[in-house]
């Protein structure tokens, strides 16, 4: 199964990043046969919908699943929509949050927020 | 005569100065373009309030027709789209209603339909006509409603003061395009010339004739003043940091209508900004 998590750098010892849409990475990892990729985040320096366009990248590499500290309303509607699932990570740990993953011990990620530049929110 | 009143940050004394210069005027048209949160409506409370609303275009897509090219997905800068399991998805509070995706999509798939963002309201205050326009919470952008407040009083023949959002942004360009003078609103702080100079360079860039209205001044020395003097820029007047005009202010009280001292204060500087606008304007042409 594809996995997909925003993180600050191209390697494998990096974090988890604070932010989704605006991550610089995103890790997209394999949890059987255990690959890993990074995908440069073109969305990172968007003027607006950051997070819109952010997801639509990860659509289009057919993950099945992100790993993720927050998301924004309008991320998660485009997710959502092409059914990936959206988990809560851990602590701010690659590795920790891809065993948690393996082991079914994340829970979903249900606290989303509205956008941070006005946008989304209701 | 259009004059527009700015500064780089709120809380500078915009709407104390548009709103009292209207209300020193004979008659006279006051228009609240700080759309974010317009609030000259407060102090003018004006009567006979008529609501227009205002409405821009969004895209919405015939899916029938949508080949899944992307071509919109990819054009849109502000990313208000996106083509998810054969679906185009519009996030209509993301789009600043530009049009490109209707221009650019090689199927016609995609068409126009109306979204209201806010209102203009405009009532009658005394000798003011008070127009202020209001964006509804959430919306990406009030430069829509600015066009429409300034478009209607294109041909107005009474002086027009325009109460302009804070800042040097898209909206306060949008507010000044039209002004024939522009008055700076200045605190005497560093951080107050830090923000004077912002608009400053704005109205310099659009070749705006302005001068800087010093406010909330002190005995001591006032680096906005200092910032003029440096600049040659010309100096139309000073208000005093003053309990009994802030107490007027925060009652949503219009000093001139209550206070004889303040009338004279703002009649002066009145006739001083219609000076210099005719002096521009006659030395511009």
């Amino acid at each position: 199964m594809k996995i997909v998590i925003p993180v600050d750098n191209n390697s494998m010892e990096t974090n988890v990043c604070i932010s989704f849409g605006r991550a610089p990475y995103f890790l997209i990892y394999d949890t059987k046969t255990e690959e890993n990729s990074f995908m440069d985040n073109s969305a990172a320096s968007s003027q607006g919908g950051a997070g819109i366009k952010a997801a639509q990248s990860i659509v289009d590499s057919r993950a099945e699943a992100i790993l993720t500290p927050r998301c924004g309303d309008n991320a998660a509607e485009v997710i959502k929509a092409a059914g990936i699932k959206l988990y809560k990570t851990v602590n701010d740990s690659i590795q920790d949050n891809i065993k948690a993953f393996k082991e079914g011990k994340l829970n979903l990620l249900d606290d989303i927020h509205p956008g941070l530049h006005q946008h989304g929110g209701k | 005569m259009k004059i527009a009143v700015l500064s780089g940050k709120g809380g500078t004394g915009k709407t104390l100065v548009s709103v009292n210069l209207a209300a020193a005027a004979p008659a006279s048209v006051y228009i609240d373009c700080d759309v974010e949160e317009p609030n000259g409506h407060l102090f003018f409370k004006p009567q006979d309030l008529k609501n227009q609303r205002v409405v821009v275009k969004i895209p919405q897509a015939d899916q029938k027709l949508c080949n899944g090219c992307r071509t919109c997905v990819d054009f849109c800068k502000f990313n208000a789209l996106a083509y998810i399991k054969d679906k185009l998805i519009v996030f209509n509070e993301v789009c600043h209603s530009c049009g490109g995706c209707l221009l650019f999509c090689p199927e016609k798939a995609i068409s126009e339909k109306e979204k209201e963002i806010g209102i203009i309201q405009s009532g009658i205050s005394g000798n003011v006509r008070v127009v202020t326009g209001i964006l509804n919470t959430g919306e990406a952008s009030g430069v829509p409603i600015i066009k429409r407040l300034l478009q209607d009083i294109r041909q107005e023949s009474e002086a027009v003061f325009i109460d302009c959002p804070p800042g040097s942004a898209c909206i306060v360009m949008e507010s000044i395009k039209d002004a024939d003078y522009c008055i700076l609103v200045a605190e005497p702080t560093i951080f107050g010339v830090h923000n004077l100079d912002m608009v400053y360079e704005l109205v310099r860039l659009f070749h705006k004739p302005h001068g800087v209205l010093l406010n909330k001044c002190l005995e001591e020395e006032n680096p906005a003043e200092e910032f003029c003097r440096k600049n040659q820029i010309k100096i139309l007047g000073k208000i005093p940091f003053d309990l009994e005009l802030g107490t007027m202010n925060s009652n949503g009280q219009i000093a001139v209508r209550h206070h004889p001292k303040y009338k004279e204060l703002f009649r002066n500087l009145l006739d001083l900004v219609i000076k210099e606008t005719r002096h521009e304007t006659a030395s511009n042409t």
